[in-house]
């Protein structure tokens, strides 16, 4: 019962933000100088044309009125309609969201396989050569500009060595598999299509990395440091004394209790990487949400961009929820009150 | 020990301190540093390799890397101090009075703060950005935009752990206005913190300037601005990777440093956490 109440507590309040980021972004995309009527018609538009324009994305109307229409549509599935696209914005989301979100879980996935035996393995040898490595390798993570990462990456695993492709999801004359989630390497494992298969699992490789590799750093940093918080607890003593062996002592005891903290950094983590997925698709002409969110903004087209926004702050609390309900069942000491 | 661990006995710390001292001389003395004008072009030595004459080669312009470099240290300091010192400045008031004023106030301009941490930063900043036209300015305007509610949060937390010590209510109680109280005696003692994330956060801001120029919503070319040069080069990388090779060198070790004197004040103003490093 307890944690059904927290569950609708959240639930209301993620309502609240969403109200708050919608109010906010029709705001940016409104109150602003650049005019998306001339961006959208051009400089040689009748005064005519620019009236039916107006009058179709309801720029005729009064502000408060504009974001109830908008906010109505919203309720209702309806985001608008792209000007640059001229599709529904719902569509087009609708269409480059899986390809982010293929690439989002490939570089969490990278960064849970690296990140934690990487803080495991700097933590257990504090102060030797392998926790140097891992702490200056994290340290860059976070300080490397994701675009240059994915520059250099192409250039040296592209261009030179020729390992991988530098761009694109699929072959050019590998048709994509039929659509069910949108995640090519899972339609492709629902398709049993193995050339579609290899081909997205390969151009998967160096975009996951270089958007990975931010999250990775944090990963191992956390790791690392709750594994030392907890390897210096009394029952770890205990478990040594009991003599029990070194393996066993890291991984049943220490790391179980050490992950929690890592599960939130986790959380935290994929909202971020929408923001890095922005950069990391435009180098790697990936078609997802942030190489349509980067076309949008750059043709001022407003309700696209608006939809983007809208989506992406949906992303990072939903995430945090999941963080939360994770703990709740991980954590019996917590007592969401 | 139980004195405050000074920040310059970790050897990284001070690495880190004399990048940053290094990097504010560049950005200051940069027109009597840099050996060439950043935007002079000579088309006859385009796309030099570095040399003697061109430490970090030439671009497609026959620009000095180097040069542009130097001069790119001092709008990326310029972009850094602004954009946490409008964030920070803003964040901390809207915090301070949430927290002193509590009740209805500071549940309203906590949701308020909450909506900002809710969106991805790049993408918010991007629409900003976007919206106000692409230029360096507003780059900055947009970065400060989605940094400022951590600094209202952090301001907040603080204010409530304060507000009841005794040292305010004795001010308080021999009459010394609100204003004088959060001036002189709350701020003070909450600012440890919001230091420890100014450092992070120049940074950030360093990283997502450079971030928004290179995908068009920031600094224009030819402004020798670091995400501007990568951009430049990046249809070079097969070829003259050193185009984007050093501006990234430059922004990785600028962000760096400002990452590791962060951990270090932390350190400092926390020794709880300094076991855990």
């Amino acid at each position: 019962m307890r944690f059904l109440g927290f569950l609708l507590r959240r639930i209301v309040g993620i309502a609240a933000v969403m109200i708050g980021v919608s109010v906010i972004t029709f705001a940016i995309s409104h109150i602003i100088p650049a005019d998306p009527v001339a961006a959208a018609l051009g400089d040689h538009a009748t005064d005519a044309q620019i009236a039916q324009f107006r009058a179709e994305y309801h720029l005729d109307r009064p502000l408060p009125e504009q974001y109830f229409i908008y906010a109505t549509g919203i309720l209702h599935g309806d985001l608008g309609k792209s000007i640059r696209t001229r599709r529904s914005v719902a569509d087009d989301l609708a269409d480059s969201f899986p390809a982010t979100l293929e690439l989002s879980f490939a570089a969490l996935l990278i960064s849970i396989v690296l990140g934690v035996p990487a803080g495991v393995w700097s933590a257990v040898s504090r102060g030797r050569l392998p926790d140097y490595v891992v702490r200056v390798l994290s340290l860059a993570g976070g300080s490397l500009p994701v675009f240059w990462l994915g520059l250099i990456v192409i250039g040296l695993f592209y261009y030179q060595l020729g390992w991988f492709p530098g761009g694109g999801r699929l072959d050019t004359f590998v048709p994509p598999p039929p659509t069910r989630t949108g995640l090519y390497v899972l339609d492709s494992i629902f398709a049993g299509n193995l050339e579609a298969l290899r081909s997205s699992l390969v151009h998967l490789v160096l975009p996951a990395i270089t958007l990975g590799y931010f999250s990775t750093a944090l990963v191992a940093r956390m790791t690392r440091s709750s594994m030392l918080d907890v390897l210096g607890q009394d029952y770890m003593r205990t478990a040594r004394a009991k003599g029990l062996r070194e393996p066993v002592i890291v991984l049943r005891h220490a790391l179980r209790n050490a992950l929690i903290p890592t599960i939130t950094i986790i959380g935290l983590t994929f909202g971020s990487l929408l923001s890095g997925a922005v950069l990391t698709e435009t180098i790697f002409s990936w078609p997802g949400l942030g190489r349509y969110a980067t076309a949008s903004a750059v043709s001022l087209d407003f309700p696209a961009v608006l939809g983007v926004t809208l989506l992406a702050a949906v992303v990072y609390p939903v995430a945090n929820l999941v963080v939360d309900v994770a703990y709740y069942w991980l954590d019996p000491r917590i007592q969401h009150g | 020990m139980g004195k405050r661990t000074p920040i310059l006995r970790e050897p990284l710390n001070v690495v880190a301190l004399a990048l940053i001292t290094a990097f504010a001389v560049c950005a200051v003395l940069a027109p009597l540093l840099a050996p060439y004008d950043p935007l002079a072009q000579t088309l006859s030595s385009r796309l030099e390799p570095p040399s003697a004459t061109h430490w970090l080669g030439t671009d497609s312009l026959g620009r000095d890397i180097a040069s542009r470099i130097l001069y790119g240290a001092r709008i990326s300091l310029i972009v850094g101090v602004v954009v946490v010192a409008l964030a920070g400045v803003f964040g901390t008031f809207v915090g301070l009075i949430a927290g002193y004023a509590g009740g209805l106030a500071d549940e309203a301009l906590m949701r308020f703060t909450e909506v900002f941490l809710a969106f991805p930063p790049l993408i918010l900043a991007m629409a900003i950005a976007g919206a106000l036209g692409p230029s360096l300015t507003n780059a900055i305007i947009a970065i400060a935009a989605v940094t400022w509610a951590v600094y209202a949060r952090l301001a907040r937390g603080q204010l409530l752990s304060l507000r009841r010590r005794e040292y305010v209510e004795a001010a308080r109680s021999i009459g010394a206005s609100p204003g004088r109280i959060l001036g002189r005696h709350l701020l003070p003692n909450a600012i440890a913190p919001l230091l420890v994330q100014a450092s992070f956060d120049m940074g950030a801001a360093i990283i997502a300037a450079a971030g928004l120029s290179f995908i068009g919503f920031g600094a224009q070319p030819p402004t020798p601005e670091w995400g501007v040069m990568i951009s430049e080069g990046r249809n070079f990388i097969s070829t003259q990777p050193w185009l984007s090779l050093f501006p990234g060198l430059a922004i990785l070790f600028a962000v760096g440093a400002f990452n590791v004197l962060g951990d270090g004040l932390r350190d400092v103003f926390d020794p709880r956490l300094r076991r855990a490093g």
